[in-house]
């Protein structure tokens, strides 16, 4: 049994948080605006901005992954622009599945941010403004720190979401060790040859990890509801 | 010296209508705001605040908050304003709450003295009692030295005790900075004891503009007594009439002659006054 779990290679669990970690604060720097923005907008173009947030929830990944891929490729003008300007390559490599996974995990960042913002008392951002505090102040200092559950879980499910991602990480990045094979590849690719032991061990290990931050969240969220008293 | 013109078009519960203002209130008046819901007195708090747009021209001191060119951000305006609902923000003590708005902490424990608040400076508003979450909001309001404040129905969700106590602070508060203030309210006592003067709204505009004591004072000629009521019944005892009216919150029985029953009807609002007699009070 020790040797089983010394001789496993846990690289691909490694990138897969290092993965999710880095898409989450990207997701959430570019979320907050956007997210500010979709709750307080009367704008006619906000269901399309909605509509187009959410896309990646319902297109099949293989779907996403396939325009993610045509349009990182070096054959498209996007590929070929941060090939020539940046001599970097966005497909099968872990900066292509970077930015892939910001695709992906979009939506999940968005949706409770927005939904959050929305929650916030008007009256209370008014007070600020009145208070003479810009929107930036107004979104850190009051709108953030009043929805923290609303913040916890967007960060949380993204993260997690990150992490159980398959079909647009093989189509972008392939299965390239310590580069682009995640965890959820390298179960896959286990089960194809038969390793059911690792896989037994690597699933379970998914499992335990996504299990306990799902209940962390939802005992940290029950916590502040009854702090803030809402 | 605050002049206000200002229209804009409301689309209330009672269809379009047109909130069409144009008042001078001068400095370190007190002005009571009234009217029927729906007549426009918190969406010109709002506009005077900039969280909302209209059209015409807003000047305070010689600076103009709004004209055609110029509207000028709520975050410039240097007004203080209660809202209804207090609007504190939750995730912060009540001394953050002051001091996010001016960091200033003398001034800060000057406004929790004079509210009875200092023992509470360290509790999150909603720890606190309606009475204590509505003082910490005007002491907020007061934080940046306004040049106007602004209160919408402050003390509406308050019971009469409390109204009392904090009718007090709120005058207190308006002698010690004399801040020009403008407060939405339907109480009469409350309006009489704060105000020196009543601009009455309705259907968006100016109905009445006066000192509390001519316009809320319901007497006309040589009335010694006259309320306002609402008549609940009219009942017919032999040959005559008997009108049950609900004035404030007891009942009168009034006879009336056949002329004035058939003149109103249940529901209508009347005018009940005596003439030439003395009352007598019992205690």
């Amino acid at each position: 049994m020790i040797d089983t779990f010394s001789s496993l290679d846990f690289a691909p669990f490694i990138l897969s948080f290092k993965l999710a970690g880095l898409t989450t604060v990207i997701l959430f720097i570019l979320s907050v605006p956007l997210a500010w923005y979709l709750s307080q907008t009367k704008s006619r173009i906000k269901p399309l901005l909605e509509a187009l947030t959410a896309l990646p929830i319902i297109l099949p990944p293989s779907v996403l992954g396939f325009y993610i891929l045509v349009v990182l490729s070096q054959n498209s003008p996007v590929g070929s622009f941060f090939n020539d300007v940046f001599d970097i390559s966005l497909v099968f490599n872990f900066t292509g599945l970077v930015v892939a996974s910001c695709f992906y995990s979009l939506p999940f960042m968005v949706q409770p941010l927005q939904g959050g913002f929305e929650s916030i008392n008007k009256n209370m951002l008014e007070a600020s403004y009145i208070a003479g505090k810009s929107k930036m102040v107004t979104i850190f200092k009051v709108a953030l720190p009043n929805m923290k559950p609303a913040v916890i879980t967007a960060i949380i499910i993204t993260f997690a979401h990150t992490v159980g991602e398959f079909g647009v990480v093989l189509m972008v990045g392939g299965s390239i060790p310590e580069e682009t094979k995640v965890a959820s590849v390298a179960i896959y690719e286990m089960v194809e040859i038969m390793d059911y032991t690792g896989a037994h061990i690597y699933s379970a290990m998914m499992v335990s990890i996504s299990f306990i931050v799902l209940l962390g969240v939802y005992v940290f969220n029950g916590r502040q509801n009854r702090k803030f008293g809402i | 010296m605050i002049k206000i013109n200002i229209n804009k078009q409301l689309h209330g519960a009672s269809g379009e209508m047109l909130l069409d203002i144009n008042l001078d209130i001068k400095e370190n008046d007190f002005v009571a705001l009234s009217g029927v819901s729906g007549s426009g007195k918190t969406t010109l708090l709002r506009i005077l605040a900039g969280l909302e747009n209209a059209k015409g021209s807003i000047i305070i001191d010689n600076q103009v908050w709004l004209s055609n060119k110029v509207n000028l951000a709520p975050q410039k305006r240097e007004i203080g304003f209660v809202f209804q609902d207090y609007a504190l923000f939750t995730n912060m003590s009540v001394e953050e709450n002051l001091l996010f708005v001016n960091n200033d902490k003398s001034l800060a424990n000057r406004l929790l003295k004079i509210t009875e608040l200092s023992e509470l400076k360290n509790r999150l508003p909603n720890t606190l009692s309606g009475g204590q979450k509505q003082r910490v909001s005007l002491c907020r309001a007061m934080m940046n030295k306004p040049k106007l404040l602004l209160l919408d129905e402050p003390l509406s969700a308050l019971d009469p005790t409390m109204r009392m106590k904090l009718q007090n602070e709120i005058l207190t508060l308006h002698k010690e900075f004399n801040t020009t203030t403008i407060m939405v309210s339907h109480d009469p006592s409350e309006i009489y004891r704060l105000s020196n003067r009543v601009i009455v709204l309705n259907q968006g505009k100016i109905i009445n503009d006066g000192d509390a004591k001519d316009i809320l004072l319901k007497i006309n000629g040589s009335q010694k007594f006259s309320f306002e009521g609402e008549v609940l019944d009219i009942i017919k005892i032999d040959i005559i009439y008997v009108a049950i009216i609900s004035i404030g919150q007891q009942l009168v029985e009034v006879v009336i002659s056949e002329e004035e029953a058939s003149n109103i009807s249940v529901g209508k609002i009347i005018n009940v006054g005596t003439k030439a007699f003395s009352p007598t009070l019992s205690f």
